[in-house]
């Protein structure tokens, strides 16, 4: 069973769904997904300690051997980013049951939890996957049922983000795809290994670079890069809580993998970013979205909406340490995956239960008053989050700003150190607007009452949070991890 | 004219291309933009099918007598992409019938100006 | 439309055509255009062409609602199955040189009853969305 892992890693939930679907039964649906979510990290967790003893592991479909065959693939990179999708979904399987119970009617809720599966087993997929083409399949497959959640949410806005997102998403899939088919036609190839060493070998460089301009604006559009962004904010803030909170933590870092596993480890790096100016691009855009989204994020109401920008600013961070193309940079923003992937996770869990108590389906910052009263631990746990958020030493996001201003310093861009600085600056604004509105404004109306979260959101909430202060001090795991990948990467070893 | 006639096909694929890409940014009407995406995406069919005949290449099954096949595999790729294309349009639309019974209309703007 | 004769009689008269026809593209995708995908449409198309002609309701008599749910999910099944019976013999997920003792009937095998899976899947499908869309209450609808 042991060599079956890469299988059994995106079977399971893909297994899952339709069980789910046959079943009918709320109950039924919640246990099967969190034990889903939870066997799938300790897949991911043997996969990945198999990968940092015995270097990369390589798994046939249908045992036709590669590169005729699909191939799954497990290397540092992979197995790294394995890891955080299935810690986020083990986080947030659990405390979905209280949270979703008070947003979506109830006999929708079986088709939430089979569309969640569907949607862990797409990201499981588009990671551990070796073959161009399979990542479009497990990409639609993911963003399909991400379509669907961000639709069940209670506001009819929500349709209209959904909609929204379709739209958007679906042309970045097929710019994706029309990528790939223009890399198909120079290689002949679709397995990402093999099409790498073919790659070296073409002679007209014209249809690769269209290829990477292709799939650069494809993935782009997936991972929200600045300018095209327009679909986050809607889609977080109008989605169900515990939606917001997977997607938050796990739907563009995988899309980040997809462009890292490109770039790096199929175009070759040094021919292709001197023949179009790509790193020049990555920093301009970055430095935009940096600014510009913490900037909007400073002036919103609506706290998930502003969190929502926010996650557009730290997906610039990613794609600064892209654009700076060094390894102190690349570390940074492997790091940084899974660092913000647990920093906005634990705070959009803890928004969830914000607005389960509150009982409103929308938390504006004014609704916040008091918290700190109503709900000390939540607020503490905002409060902790969002110093992870900022980057303050002795938490994650201080961890992987660290290693990219390193990596600018090693360019000699001292103004792209500049921007981090100023960007974290505006961030410390926009999370003290959300901790000076919890602990000092005083409530409106009555006093409060103590009413805390539920148990179960509680735990899962402050787990996360504990894991934001774990990975800011015991690096050992995270950077490490990513250092390997970093290397990988820019060794263009397999 | 080679230029033109010896890469019909690729013509045809970027027409198609940008003029879905155009009725999606431009148009108001949400079903023309589901529309434009399904033009969209039949340009990129093209694009994977037509060079996968090769001239003078038979059907790809194995014979005597024959040097060059065609290649079957795009043809497989594109049933994938033809359902998954098949699957989007009918979330578009099924998210289509619901905004019209939430707000009453599909042009965007009028959905865009309503308050929630 | 189930008042007009030509109608009614014509469609009686070519469903199991249809049907006949879906089975035989279902069979034949390895050898010839076909397979799972297609015949599942075909499938769907019979009872879809039923269910306009002589009223929604008739058709849900012919594939009631949770038939239609459960062929979604056992198509799926039945993919995933075979892929599971690949490992459970020896080989790897979706492996179908074990499938038999010849691996060229395992292949033949393995495709069979992946398309099976196919098939069952998108003709659920199809019927869903046809049942979804045309279930919506008409008096919202302006002319």
């Amino acid at each position: 069973m042991l060599e079956h892992l890469p299988a059994l890693q995106v079977v399971l939930p893909l297994v899952a769904a339709p069980l789910i679907v046959l079943a009918r039964h709320r109950g039924f649906a919640w246990l099967a997904t969190t034990a889903v979510s939870y066997l799938c990290l300790v897949i991911a967790i043997l996969l990945a300690s198999r990968v940092m003893e015995g270097g990369a592991v390589s798994y046939a479909i249908g045992n036709w051997p590669p590169p005729w065959g699909i191939e799954y693939r497990v290397d540092a990179l992979s197995s790294f980013v394995l890891v955080l999708v299935a810690l986020t979904a083990s986080f947030v399987a659990p405390y979905a049951h209280r949270s979703i119970a008070a947003e979506v009617p109830a006999e929708r809720h079986y088709i939430l939890y089979a569309m969640y599966c569907l949607c862990l087993a797409g990201l499981l997929g588009i990671t551990i996957t070796g073959d161009a083409f399979n990542v479009f399949v497990f990409l639609e497959i993911s963003s399909l049922a991400m379509y669907v959640l961000i639709a069940l949410g209670k506001r009819r806005k929500a349709l209209v983000a959904a909609y929204q997102y379709m739209l958007m998403g679906t042309v970045g899939a097929t710019f994706y795809v029309i990528g790939v088919g223009l890399l198909y036609l120079m290689t002949g190839t679709l397995n990402l290994a093999d099409m790498a060493e073919r790659l070296r070998a073409v002679e007209d460089v014209r249809p690769v670079l269209a290829a990477l301009a292709f799939i650069t604006v494809g993935i782009g559009l997936k991972l929200a890069l600045f300018p095209l962004h327009q679909w986050l904010p809607n889609a977080y803030a109008y989605a169900p809580s515990m939606v917001t909170a997977f997607l938050a933590a796990t739907a563009t870092k995988v899309s980040v993998y997809v462009l890292l596993r490109f770039y790096f480890g199929v175009f070759d790096p040094s021919a292709l970013f001197e023949r179009l100016p790509m790193r020049e691009v990555f920093i301009a855009l970055s430095v935009a979205a940096m600014l510009s989204a913490s900037l909007v994020a400073f002036y919103e109401q609506d706290v998930k909406r502003l969190f929502a920008w926010s996650s557009v600013a730290q997906i610039g961070y990613i794609t600064l340490g892209i654009g700076l193309d060094n390894q102190a940079s690349l570390t940074g923003s492997i790091t940084h995956l899974l660092n913000h992937g647990v920093t906005k996770g634990a705070i959009f869990v803890l928004l969830g239960a914000v607005a389960l108590r509150s009982g409103a389906i929308s938390v504006s910052v004014a609704s916040l008053s008091g918290l700190g009263r109503r709900m000390p631990l939540t607020a503490f746990g905002l409060v902790i989050a969002g110093l992870s958020l900022v980057g303050i030493p002795g938490t994650a996001g201080f961890i992987s700003k660290w290693y990219l201003i390193v990596g600018a310093l090693e360019r000699g861009m001292w103004w792209v150190v500049a921007v981090i600085v100023g960007a974290s600056i505006i961030a410390v604004g926009y999370v003290w607007r959300v901790v000076e509105a919890a602990y000092l404004h005083p409530a409106q109306g009555a006093t409060p009452v103590r009413h805390e979260a539920p148990a179960g959101m509680l735990a899962a909430a402050l787990g996360m949070v504990i894991l934001c202060v774990y990975f800011g001090i015991e690096t050992s795991f995270s950077v490490g991890a990513a250092r390997d990948a970093a290397l990988l990467l820019l060794g263009g070893a397999r | 004219m080679s230029a033109i006639t010896g890469h019909f096909s690729y013509w045809v694929t970027v027409f198609l291309m940008v003029a879905g890409l155009y009725i999606i940014i431009s148009r108001t009407n949400l079903l023309k933009k589901l529309i434009g995406l399904a033009i969209l995406q039949t340009s990129v069919y093209l694009l994977y099918i037509a060079p996968g005949k090769l001239i003078g290449g038979t059907a790809p099954i194995i014979a005597d007598g024959f040097s060059s096949y065609s290649n079957p595999l795009p043809h497989v790729l594109i049933l994938t992409a033809i359902v998954v294309g098949v699957a989007t349009l009918a979330l578009g639309l099924a998210l289509v019938v619901r905004i019209r019974e939430a707000y009453g209309t599909i042009e965007e703007d009028e959905i865009l100006g309503q308050e929630d | 439309m189930k008042d007009d004769i030509i109608l009614r009689v014509v469609a009686k008269l070519l469903m199991p055509f249809m049907l006949v026809f879906a089975l035989y593209v279902q069979f034949h995708g390895d050898y010839g255009p076909g397979g799972g995908f297609q015949a599942g449409v075909i499938a769907a198309a019979a009872i879809i062409f039923y269910a306009i002609i002589f009223g929604l309701a008739a058709g849900q008599v012919l594939a009631p609602d949770w038939l239609v749910e459960t062929m979604l999910a056992a198509g799926v099944l039945l993919y995933a199955g075979v892929g599971l019976a690949g490992i459970a013999l020896g080989g790897n997920y979706l492996d179908y040189f074990v499938l038999d003792a010849d691996s060229v009937t395992g292949q033949h095998r393995g495709i069979f009853w992946v398309e099976a899976g196919v098939g069952c899947t998108v003709a659920g499908v199809m019927l869903k969305l046809f049942y979804m869309f045309a279930g919506r209450s008409r008096d919202a609808e302006d002319a």
